[in-house]
């Protein structure tokens, strides 16, 4: 499956990239899953994108869950929790 | 319900006229405006950046004033969002609901403002002297969120990944 990463603030600049796109396995069916598929990179990724980590997650520009299931063309996004006003 | 997202400042007079203009049925307009602060957790703060969402961001936000619109009788409403670099004294944020009567438009404008604090994909980097931090999302702009009845898990997560 086809799908756009984006990464935003803290969780961007530790990566070391805002956006890439990704072929993804059939395995990996959710956001979730995806999160799991990027920390098995390891390095960085593994420790940003750690269980324990502060990180909230988007579907095609709507906040969810890691439940939420991804579809073809989708655009994921992963970023700490929001700040402004 | 106009949404806007800009670098330039605002003019609160300029855009309250706007969102008035021959609307005869308004009896009532609340604002709020976010500024910048030059202390923060006991640090100065010599400026900040803010960061955005693109696309993502005024999605959040109109369904944020369309929740208002579900839950409280008002007539318009306005959230201009400023993004980039921001000096302490710069307006960051106006929130400006128009209702018939002022209960309405008071609380509409505190829960657009207290939904965006949690909900809205914005994240500010501060200057301070020992250097350029990200700011942390505060338990209380969820406690703020939860007295409307709706639950976050924005800083309930914990800190910020960096």
């Amino acid at each position: 499956m086809n799908i756009q990463l984006r990464f935003f603030a803290s969780v961007r600049e530790a990566l070391g990239t805002s956006q890439e796109a990704v072929v993804l396995p059939e395995t990996v069916r959710t956001v979730g899953e995806v999160r799991a598929f990027l920390r098995e990179r390891g390095g960085i990724w593994a420790e940003v994108l750690g269980e324990g980590r502060a990180l909230r997650m988007a579907f095609n520009q709507q906040m969810t869950g890691p439940d939420t299931p991804i579809a073809e063309g989708g655009e994921v996004a992963f970023f700490p929790p929001v700040t402004g006003g | 319900m106009p949404i806007r997202i800009q670098t330039a400042d605002f003019d609160l007079g300029a855009e309250v006229a706007a969102l008035r203009a021959g609307q005869k049925g308004i009896g009532a307009v609340c604002s709020f405006v976010g500024t910048v602060r030059d202390i923060n957790q006991g640090e100065r703060i010599g400026g900040m950046e803010l960061e955005h969402y693109p696309g993502m961001t005024e999605k959040a936000l109109e369904d944020i004033v369309a929740q208002a619109r579900a839950r409280f009788s008002i007539i318009d409403a306005l959230v201009i969002h400023r993004v980039g670099p921001l000096k302490p004294l710069d307006q960051i944020v106006l929130v400006a609901v128009t209702s018939a009567h002022r209960g309405e438009s008071f609380a509409a404008c505190e829960f657009i403002m207290d939904y965006l604090k949690s909900e809205a994909p914005f994240w500010k980097k501060e200057d301070t002297p020992g250097g350029a931090r990200w700011v942390d999302a505060r338990v209380e702009d969820d406690k703020a969120l939860a007295k409307w009845g709706i639950a976050s898990a924005n800083a309930a997560q914990g800190k910020p990944s960096a």
